[in-house]
């Protein structure tokens, strides 16, 4: 038996609501920030199965660009986390609401 | 069932326990280290579809950079000794883990019914030759140039704005 598409598509569904659900329910601030990461990877994932099973190169580079865009969010997120420890003393992204009103 | 299948199957397991166990860790440091090994099993999927260049690139990018990149943030602000957050169960996020359940189900019920199950058994005769360096890297310095210098210039404007936003003052 070989892997058919559908199950790839069905791997990466979960792999993405585990990281919606992570970022509805966590309060860690990182932790949320993984979660995206997360559900960065599992959009990848379908991007890369739909290339391996259309023979179309495209998706593998948009893979690439969405790694890069990936690194960059990672480089200023940690960034934003670290400015707003050093001001409020907490990663609970429930007290930091300082743009609220 | 074929050596691939059971890889996958594996693979597939390995990848939604870590992921669930990383929304689970109350520790952030095990929560990253949950999802080192999530990326390694879709590492390991990438192989799996033939993409060997991105499989390689997913272990040095995400593992080697991003994820050290996160550990080091939490051992820089020393997460471990701060009180333990206020996550305990409340209304928010049981109307979140509803609505969550719903969008998992319509996405499984959407790729479940679809025709592609039919259509895309197989993997594209070609798909072995699409993912190698060669093929990528010439895409990247033809079809996708402009894109690809975009991606630097990217890279570069978040290298300035984490240090102007880690920095104490200006």
């Amino acid at each position: 038996m070989t892997i058919p598409l559908h199950y790839y598509l069905g791997l990466s569904a979960i792999l993405f609501t585990v990281g919606v659900a992570g970022v509805l329910t966590r309060r860690n601030a990182i932790v949320v920030f993984m979660c995206i990461e997360l559900m960065l990877n599992s959009v990848n994932l379908t991007l890369v199965a739909y290339s391996s099973f259309l023979g179309d190169v495209t998706g593998q580079i948009l893979v690439f660009f969405v790694m890069a865009v990936a690194a960059a969010e990672a480089a200023v997120g940690l960034a934003i986390v670290i400015a707003l420890f050093r001001n409020k003393q907490t990663v609970n992204i429930d007290e930091i609401n300082i743009l609220k009103w | 069932m074929s050596i691939e299948a059971y890889l996958f199957f594996l693979f597939a397991l390995i990848a939604i326990a870590s992921a669930v166990l990383m929304v689970m860790q109350r520790n952030p440091v095990m929560s990253a280290l949950d999802l080192i090994a999530n990326f390694f099993c879709i590492a390991a999927l990438y192989l799996l579809l033939k993409a060997q260049f991105l499989a390689v690139i997913q272990i040095i990018v995400y593992t080697g950079a991003i994820m050290v990149l996160v550990l080091f943030v939490i051992m820089l602000l020393n997460l471990g000794d701060e009180k333990r957050l206020s996550e305990q169960f409340d209304m928010k996020k049981a109307i979140g883990s509803i609505l969550v359940a719903g969008f998992l189900l319509e996405m499984l019920y959407l790729f479940g019914s679809s025709d592609e199950s039919v259509a895309y058994a197989n993997l594209h005769p070609e798909s072995g030759n699409i993912g190698t360096v060669e093929n990528i890297g010439g895409e990247f310095f033809r079809r996708f140039l402009l894109p690809f210098e975009i991606a630097s210039l990217l890279l570069l404007a978040a290298i300035i704005g984490a240090v102007v936003l880690a920095k104490k003052r200006l």
